[in-house]
């Protein structure tokens, strides 16, 4: 079976669409990023994780009524908690959280909480889950984090500096930032809490789009050894065709994965699995319309310079 | 002309076995339980997916420099007594910053004197400056000093919570330094879910001490009270203390000590302690055990000061004034009112010795074991649909070569759990997410592998040639991605905690195993395939 024969399409052609797309999809979640820190002081929804704050999940005997646990949080001196109901309602399951605490807080709100429903309800609850975090530690997991990915960007730039040229790599991260721009911007638009694991989610999505951007480069590299007199533009062009059909086959059975992932990891994963789901759509786009456009638009901007017209292909082959 | 392959087929399944036995180690039968039970002795799980107790601990390691400077004030001020130097008195002027201390009112004639003096004892650990004008010397503790105690204090405070939580008899708990923040410690706790009662005693700082009675053994109404039956100031050797709060005195109220500040025994002098039922009175307490130099020194004490008092003093507060009516060498027995948990904690901590400085916690989370299960069954149905979807697809695609790919791929998943196995990581939620990414990239692999056969056979090579000329371009592919990958896996495992490190975990092995997969285990598969056909025959891909 083959779904791909030759396939001849002027990718290069359509680079001001990419853009316009790019824009548009950077932009929303720039706004959407803007909006939410006007209102909430971060620019995205923040998790227990990073924020602080205890999230208490408890499962009841009886469908519980939201009201009611209000009323006894309330009663218990416990106010401002956030109710929600947690996976699907017949689990008689709910999210009980409050937000932002001190670090002495830490140990009493959780406390305050299940004496408050332990009084108010005669039949058992079972407490399933428990986070309470501080602030000061919600802050160094936030640095943390930030850092990694930082730390992992230079590192995947510096790798194909050695193995390519200073440019592929610099196009590669600018593509993967890209990417990473929209998903955190799709977690503002739509109201998900980042937490940890969907840090992990962010990171795993920064591998992906760099997997496919490198198959990509590497066969412009290839093709740019073999041909001498083809304009970069065709010689990108044709590695994208060339490398089309792996790029469609990967990024569907990954997303099929993922999507699996989606429908029946639970709720516990359903951040992590939603971030990879957007992540792999925008990182296969980007691989094709944001960092091999920016290769050939480096070309053009050194000829313009009146410099030597060739992009360097690499430094090492094999 | 065709290739040997028996070397490397040995080769292939050489690594199935060892990794096999990575992950069940010799089972003790072939059943489907026997395997699980050896499965789950060698795989760890997180403590989301086996249900438990994580916690933060923040050591407040002023409450060690404190201490410390407590002792070296009541150090000074025998020094300088001893040396017949005078001063007006030593204190410590600022309660946050306790690791300075001010001699006050030194004589001006021999203030050359006390700084030799001060400089002399004190100077290795303390920077001594003098202030001529009110004639007052300052010790500061040095930034080394500090830093070598705020480190002692922090593996003292690890040790003795190992100590605790073995007695505990927790299984496979971990208790380390939290790399994060200052003075940190990590605890976790598989199994615990009931965590105010693990928390409770871990974080008791009780101490246990028998003090001196100075003043009057009934105690006082009030701090006013003692002040002024003691003309308005305190020995600098004594210091007061309160009752505890259910009251020491004959009539149940709040009472005031006087005490001798140094405790005649206290802390690592005891050796155990333990409940004693209500006596005739009614009655209850607790029976406590001397070690046999606290022992001594009490016999010592005891057989001197024969119709003395003694106060027990315990977590601050005094519980109990007894007269000592005859030598008592290493057992005696508190008097008061106790809960069972109370009397459970104190004889645990006196067992494993008190923390040097007290402890908060600064986060903590549970997990319920059946929360844990379900996130398991999740995680697990996800990975298998994942995964035979994107078999399946493989089959119908590649048909032949599919089965390659398959195979690949289930050896994948051996690699990986049998490295998990070896290396005793930790299996998270997140690291099943990474092994399903582990999948997506192995996959990724074969496609670019195979397509790339197809291109070279579609450009007019035989099989054999296609297959050489694929694998040789694609490799290089292969390895650009996965390097790059595994470079920030790396970079997740040394810079991340909690999920990510466990999804980084499993994403490098599996990229590791990837690489041996794809390049080595296909190609040979390829090769034998290629070794069986007949000339002119085609590749089923």
């Amino acid at each position: 079976m083959e779904l791909f024969g030759k396939v001849n399409i002027d990718w290069l052609g359509k680079k001001w669409y990419f853009l316009a797309f790019s824009l548009c999809f950077s932009v929303a979640g720039l706004i959407s990023m803007g909006i939410h820190l006007a209102h909430t002081g971060s620019p995205v929804p923040l998790g227990v994780d990073f924020k602080g704050g205890t999230e208490v999940q408890v499962t009841f005997a009886q469908a519980p009524d939201a009201n009611q646990v209000r009323q006894a949080t309330d009663a218990a001196g416990v106010h401002d908690v956030k109710i929600v109901s947690y996976d699907v309602p017949e689990k008689h399951e709910l999210l009980i959280s409050l937000p932002e605490q001190s670090d002495v807080n830490v140990d009493s709100s959780r406390k305050q909480i299940l004496d408050a429903l332990r009084t108010h309800y005669s039949n058992p609850i079972l407490e399933s889950s428990v986070q309470a975090v501080g602030p000061t530690v919600g802050r160094q997991l936030e640095k943390q984090a930030g850092l990694a990915t930082l730390y992992s960007l230079v590192g995947m730039l510096v790798y194909l500096w050695f193995r390519f040229e200073l440019i592929y790599g610099v196009a590669a991260v600018v593509a993967v930032f890209h990417d990473t721009l929209i998903t955190i911007g799709a977690f503002a638009l739509t109201g998900q809490e980042i937490s940890l694991t969907v840090i992990a989610a962010i990171l795993t999505l920064v591998g992906y789009s760099m997997n496919d951007t490198i198959v990509v480069f590497d066969r412009i590299r290839e093709n740019l050894r073999i041909t001498r007199r083809e304009s970069l533009s065709d010689v990108v062009n044709r590695s994208i065709n060339q490398t089309l059909s792996r790029t469609v086959l990967t990024s569907g059975l990954t997303f099929l994965t993922v999507l699996a992932l989606y429908i029946f990891g639970g709720k516990v994963l359903s951040g992590f699995s939603f971030a990879l789901v957007i992540g792999i759509l925008i990182g296969t786009y980007s691989s094709i319309a944001v960092a091999a456009p920016m290769l050939v638009a480096y070309q053009d901007w050194r000829t313009s310079k009146g410099k030597s017209a060739a992009l360097p292909a690499a430094k090492r082959g094999r | 002309m065709k290739k040997n392959l028996n070397g490397k087929i040995a080769i292939i399944l050489g690594t199935l076995l060892v990794f096999l036995y990575g992950i069940f180690g010799i089972p003790k039968g072939i059943s489907g339980a026997a395997l699980e039970a050896a499965m789950t002795q060698r795989i760890h799980l997180g403590l989301d997916l086996r249900g438990g107790a994580h916690l933060i601990l923040q050591v407040m390691v002023k409450d060690a420099v404190n201490a410390e400077t407590d002792n070296a004030v009541a150090r000074i001020e025998q020094a300088l007594s001893t040396s017949h130097l005078t001063y007006t008195q030593v204190l410590k002027p600022n309660p946050n910053a306790p690791q300075t201390i001010v001699v006050q009112g030194v004589d001006p004639a021999h203030s050359s004197d006390v700084r030799n003096e001060l400089s002399d004892r004190f100077g290795t650990d303390y920077d001594v400056s003098g202030n001529s004008t009110d004639h007052s010397y300052t010790l500061t503790m040095k930034p080394s000093a500090l830093a070598d105690l705020s480190a002692r204090t922090l593996d003292q405070s690890i040790e003795t919570i190992r100590d605790r939580v073995d007695k505990l008899g927790v299984s496979e708990p971990v208790i380390q330094k939290y790399g994060l923040g200052e003075n940190e410690i990590l605890v976790e706790l598989p199994g615990v879910e009931d965590l105010d009662r693990v928390k409770d005693i871990i974080q008791s700082t009780s101490r246990l001490e028998v003090h001196e009675v100075a003043g009057n053994p009934d105690g006082y109404a009030s701090d006013q009270e003692a002040l002024a039956s003691l003309g308005g100031a305190i020995p600098p050797d004594q210091y007061l203390l309160h009752g505890d709060s259910q009251g020491v005195g004959t009539d149940g109220s709040d009472r005031v000590y006087l005490l001798k500040r140094v405790s005649i025994v206290g802390g690592k002098d005891f050796r155990d302690a333990s409940a004693i039922g209500p006596n005739d009175s009614g009655r209850q307490g607790v029976n406590f055990v001397l070690t046999n130099a606290g022992g001594e020194r009490f016999y010592d004490y005891t057989s001197s000061h024969v119709g003395s008092y003694m106060a027990i003093v315990l977590g601050d507060r005094v519980k109990n004034v007894a007269v000592i009516k005859s030598a008592i060498r290493d057992n005696g027995q508190i008097e008061g009112q106790f809960s069972k948990e109370q009397i459970d904690a104190l004889s645990l901590t006196l067992r494993t010795g008190a923390l040097p400085a007290s402890i908060v916690p600064i986060e903590q989370r549970t997990v319920g074991a059946s929360l844990g299960a379900d996130s398991i069954r999740q995680g697990v149905i996800a990975a298998v649909a994942g995964t035979l979807a994107v078999m399946a697809f493989m089959l119908l695609y590649y048909r032949g070569s599919g089965i390659n790919a398959d195979l690949a791929l289930f050896l994948n998943l051996v690699i990986l759990l049998g490295f998990m196995g070896f290396s005793q990581s930790v299996l998270t939620l997140p690291g099943i997410a990474g092994v399903i990414l582990t999948i997506g990239m192995g996959v990724d692999s074969n496609v670019l592998i195979f397509e790339r056969i197809r291109e070279e056979m579609r450009a007019g090579k035989g099989p054999a040639q296609a297959v050489d000329q694929g694998f040789a371009h694609a490799w290089i592919t292969i390895v650009d991605t996965h390097v790059t990958t595994i470079v920030s896996a790396a970079i997740l495992f040394m810079f991340g905690t909690g999920p990510v490190k466990g999804f980084a975990v499993t994403l490098f092995f599996g990229l590791l195993a990837n690489l041996f997969t794809a390049v080595f285990v296909s190609r040979v598969i390829f090769d034998s395939h290629v070794n069986n056909k007949k000339i002119g025959e085609r590749l089923s891909i």
